[in-house]
């Protein structure tokens, strides 16, 4: 089970991941540079937060064209899995391999902060170490991570259980950008591929406070170990 | 030796007129998107003491030039790049203007 990073210029979550796959996890991990288009030994692709290419134009819009995207477009149309946090998500987005986009927080600021999330589903890859329905608290860093999509795409993402993490739980409330139906990631209709603004990795080494995004690495392990 | 005396085949495109264009590409949210700054803009207007101003929205300007054999394909180009790359169109429309440079 090997991980592959992809690593951009303006990355900066690209070390926090590995620490995860490889520190905690003792997972194999090769850090991709963007410029390199072979995934042949990986895995699973983990597109980490950041500014790739200084967020010019668009978040995600110029990181989609290069040479390990697309590789990753590949990895994902071939069913395997592709995880993108935070600039990931939006990368993911921008490439098409997810609807929708994010956009400016509805408030304008960078929310810095530690959110509530429900779990909305436990039957992925992504997920399945969690309870369907469970609250979970991890850290979310971003300026522009308000999810937007048309009503029609919106309701097809409902109708498709695609929403995987939705902001507050247990009746908290609270949407910390205005993301519409609160969500706050999302997978493709086969569930192979999953962008979400917060960030797990940032929560899954105790000594750092909060370890709620562990077990959506460890889930990922248990299963691409014994496949 | 020089074993090929005939002189070099004239290039096909010799012949073609390339016209340089400067384009003026403008990409604005959709309606349907919320644009907080463009509210934050406007109150700032207000605050200032302009009246009657609203529906404040805020997008981007691109310039840039390039050659093509006609007006057509500069347009059929220039889509092209917007819909790549310059505007997404999930969140963006985009317009442009045409002049010969």
């Amino acid at each position: 089970m090997k991980f592959g990073i992809i690593v951009f210029p303006g990355s900066n979550c690209d070390r926090d991941m590995q620490w995860v796959s490889q520190g905690l996890l003792q997972q194999p991990t090769r850090m991709v540079w963007h410029q390199n288009s072979d995934l042949s030994d990986i895995d699973i692709v983990v597109i980490p937060g950041g500014f790739s290419y200084g967020d010019y134009l668009r978040c995600g819009a110029i990181a989609r064209f290069s040479p390990a995207l697309r590789a990753t477009i590949e990895h994902a149309q071939a069913g395997k899995p592709v995880l993108g946090i935070c600039n990931g998500f939006q990368i993911l987005t921008e490439a098409g391999l997810l609807p929708g986009a994010l956009v400016r927080n509805a408030n304008l600021h960078f929310v810095c902060d530690r959110v509530p999330l429900t779990v909305e589903r436990n039957d992925l890859l992504w997920t399945q170490n969690y309870q369907a329905g469970q609250t979970i608290t991890l850290p979310i860093a971003h300026g522009e991570g308000r999810y937007h999509a048309d009503a029609e795409t919106l309701q097809a993402l409902e109708d498709n259980r695609q929403v995987v993490f939705r902001y507050g739980g247990d009746g908290l409330g609270g949407n910390p950008n205005g993301s519409c139906n609160d969500i706050a990631g999302i997978c493709n209709r086969q569930g192979n591929v999953m962008g979400m603004m917060p960030h797990p990795e940032r929560a899954s080494d105790g000594a750092i406070g909060g370890s709620d995004g562990l077990a959506l690495f460890q889930g990922l392990v248990k299963t691409l170990v014994t496949a | 030796m020089v074993r090929n005396q005939s002189p070099a085949p004239t290039p096909s495109f010799w012949f073609e007129p390339v016209t340089q264009y400067q384009a003026k590409i403008y990409v604005t949210l959709r309606p349907s998107v919320l644009d907080p700054a463009g509210t934050a803009v406007e109150t700032g207007l207000q605050h200032l003491g302009h009246e009657g101003i609203e529906d404040v929205r805020i997008g981007k300007y691109v310039e840039l030039k390039l050659a093509a054999d006609s007006e057509e394909a500069a347009k059929a180009q220039l889509d092209q790049m917007c819909d790549q790359l310059l505007a997404n169109p999930v969140i963006e429309n985009y317009r442009f203007e045409l002049a010969a440079a």
